[in-house]
């Protein structure tokens, strides 16, 4: 267990930045703090580095108990948003920084820092200041500083929020490349889902200052542990209705409930991927127009109009929508594969655990 | 055949030339016409007047204690701009008004108030003359009068500098495991090196020329405690004109060659910037 975090929490004044939070990183773990922004996830970075100190709890890493201990003792490497560069220093001496104090023989530092360039690709930039350098060639350095001193765990603060779109994708796929060649246990922050998905090999996910859920990036897609994590990670269809006669009903659509009383108000909550489409009308239970398409890529989202005027969101591929002859405007058959009954206090983003139904639901699902 | 050209900016024509007509009238006239009347000696007449004991001593006095005073100014004037930057405490805002006294006040007014205060009976001078150090009538008095003034310069130069100062940065420094006297060594005060510079050259040039203040203080004793502007009024007020112009320009040269090194000092310890 390279990092462990229990029941830690910190205040800043009478305002619960990070509430009870506990859990543990493997040794060689890539992950994610996930969340909105004021949920929690930064301060929680910062208390494993040193940054701030936790107002009740325990911070572990590799067994040692580090409350006491000061950022300069913990050896960790931080990469800040912002990189917060050295404005002073070359880039060799940027990435020297931290081996030097560490009183490394001069050959030892130069061979080193050496190595880090190759391997971040930064040969030729050693001269330069940060200011001769472009966004993503700051953070490859801020990067290569931060683990310059060989740290136990990386940590970085938001790493790809300061970079324009483009640079973003290649990044996120240099870093996992990255990770795979050191092995160094890794945790970043970011508050975009998918970035999280792609990159992590599990998600912390944080809303304010809880943690909803820790787990691989597929486990919260499809088995999210409450509504807040069932939204914030990917796009969900979410229905408010009540119970009636064993059947939770919404416009024309129809949920068995079984297990919920008459009268309990539900929500329903299924992805888009869950919602079947065929422009064979007599092949699913419920009919929809398709009122518009998105073309996202590969995929395509599409929003599909019932009769009753229910907006339902579905994702299919490119293949399948052209195979089916799909068009803005045309009739299709819908159906809903696999939903969710969600908690039912209406409000609050915390409901109780969601039941998972992988039942076949309606006519025709035989497909 | 002429492509007239356009500038996105308007108004360069009118400014540039105003600028060169007020920079004219203002400064480059009276100097030049300083250096006309010094063209009228001889070069061993300007020799003699320029390099007599008194004017040497005015020279040394003027420029070391100006020296002393902004170098005094750049560490506390540093230290004022730290403290009313990075922290908050109860009349800070005062405090913060209270560093540009010494541009609003009367220089005279400065120079009386500081020699009554080290004065043998003064309120500071009752406790350090006994200990020795006597504040008013001598060359400390100089360098006292010439810090008073020369305060502002430093704080005002470094503040917004200060104000962008980036705490990640120190907190990087830290967690690659940088002590504080590290920390502030090796990279905060590189980085604001250059601020200093500058609020240090603008003191400097600002006690150079300081009169008003200083003869108060100074004592004005020749050979020993006046500076080269007194001197300067002195030859005027016996009518050696010749005498006080060879002065002005020998100050004035000296300041020139002393702000330009500055100039070049500062251009090396801003290379990392932009």
């Amino acid at each position: 267990m390279s990092i462990e975090l229990k029941s830690v929490s910190k205040k800043f004044g009478a305002v619960a930045a990070v509430n009870d939070v506990t859990f543990s990183v493997n040794e060689g773990e890539l992950l994610a703090l996930l969340g909105p922004s004021g949920g929690g996830k930064t301060t929680v970075l910062r208390m494993i580095a040193g940054l701030e100190l936790p107002t009740s709890g325990d911070i572990f890493i590799r067994g040692q108990r580090v409350n006491d201990l000061s950022v300069r003792q913990r050896n960790i490497g931080f990469v800040f948003q912002n990189y917060a560069l050295f404005k002073n220093m070359n880039v060799f001496k940027n990435i020297a920084f931290g081996v030097k104090i560490k009183k490394w023989k001069p050959a030892d530092i130069q061979a080193r820092v050496e190595e880090l360039v190759q391997l971040f690709g930064l040969e030729g930039l050693e001269k330069r200041y940060a200011h001769q350098l472009s966004g993503g060639q700051r953070q490859r350095v801020a990067i290569a500083r931060a683990l310059a001193p060989k740290p136990s765990v990386l940590l970085l603060d938001e790493p790809f929020g300061a970079v324009d779109a483009k640079i973003r994708q290649e990044l996120r796929e240099w870093l996992v490349t990255l990770h795979h060649e050191l092995n160094v246990t890794t945790i970043f922050v970011t508050h975009d889902q998918e970035e999280a998905m792609e990159v992590s090999n599990r998600i912390v996910i944080f809303s304010r200052g809880n943690l909803e859920q820790i787990g691989t990036p597929r486990e919260v897609y499809e088995q999210p542990r409450n509504e807040f994590v069932a939204r914030f990670v990917g796009v969900m269809n979410v229905l408010d209705t009540e119970v009636a006669g064993g059947l939770a009903r919404v416009g024309e659509l129809e949920f068995p409930a079984s297990g919920h009383p008459d009268g309990t108000k539900v929500r329903i909550g299924f992805r888009p991927y869950a919602v079947q489409i065929s422009s064979d009308l007599t092949a699913h239970r419920y009919r929809a127009v398709l009122r518009h398409t998105y073309f996202l890529g590969v995929l395509l989202r599409v929003e599909l109009e019932l009769p009753s005027g229910l907006i339902l969101r579905a994702r299919m591929s490119k293949e399948e929508y052209a195979q089916q002859g799909l068009a803005d405007g045309k009739p299709v058959s819908v159906n809903i594969r696999q939903y969710r009954i969600l908690g039912s206090d209406s409000e609050s983003l915390r409901p109780e655990v969601a039941t998972m139904y992988d039942t076949i639901v309606g006519a025709g699902e035989g497909i | 055949m002429a492509v007239k050209r356009f500038n996105p900016l308007p108004g360069f024509g009118l400014t540039m030339g105003y600028t060169i007509l007020y920079l004219c009238v203002i400064v480059l006239i009276p100097i030049a016409g300083l250096f006309l009347r010094v063209f009228d000696l001889s070069w061993a007449e300007f020799w003699r007047l320029a390099t007599n004991d008194r004017a040497l001593a005015a020279y040394k006095l003027t420029f070391g204690a100006s020296c002393i005073a902004a170098l005094v100014n750049a560490v506390f004037g540093t230290v004022v701009a730290w403290v009313l930057v990075r922290y908050s405490f109860p009349g800070k805002r005062f405090f913060d008004a209270l560093v540009d006294f010494p541009f609003a006040l009367p220089t005279a007014v400065a120079g009386i108030t500081l020699s009554n205060l080290f004065a043998a009976n003064g309120w500071l001078g009752r406790f350090l003359v006994p200990l020795g150090i006597e504040g008013a009538f001598t060359r400390l008095g100089v360098v006292i009068a010439l810090t008073f003034i020369g305060l502002p310069f430093v704080v005002r130069t470094l503040q917004p500098v200060l104000e962008n100062f980036e705490t990640e940065v120190e907190e990087a420094a830290a967690t690659l495991g940088a002590g504080r006297a590290r920390t502030f060594f090796t990279i905060v005060a590189p980085t604001l090196l250059p601020a200093i510079l500058t609020g240090f050259a603008l003191a400097f040039a600002r006690a150079i020329g300081e009169y008003g203040s200083v003869i108060f203080i100074a004592g004005n004793k020749p050979y020993h405690s006046e500076i080269a502007p007194l001197l300067i009024v002195i030859r005027l007020e016996e009518y050696d004109y010749a005498g006080a112009i060879t002065l002005a320009v020998v100050l004035l040269l000296f300041s020139f060659a002393l702000l330009i090194t500055i100039n070049l000092m500062e251009r090396w310890a801003s290379r990392f910037q932009n």
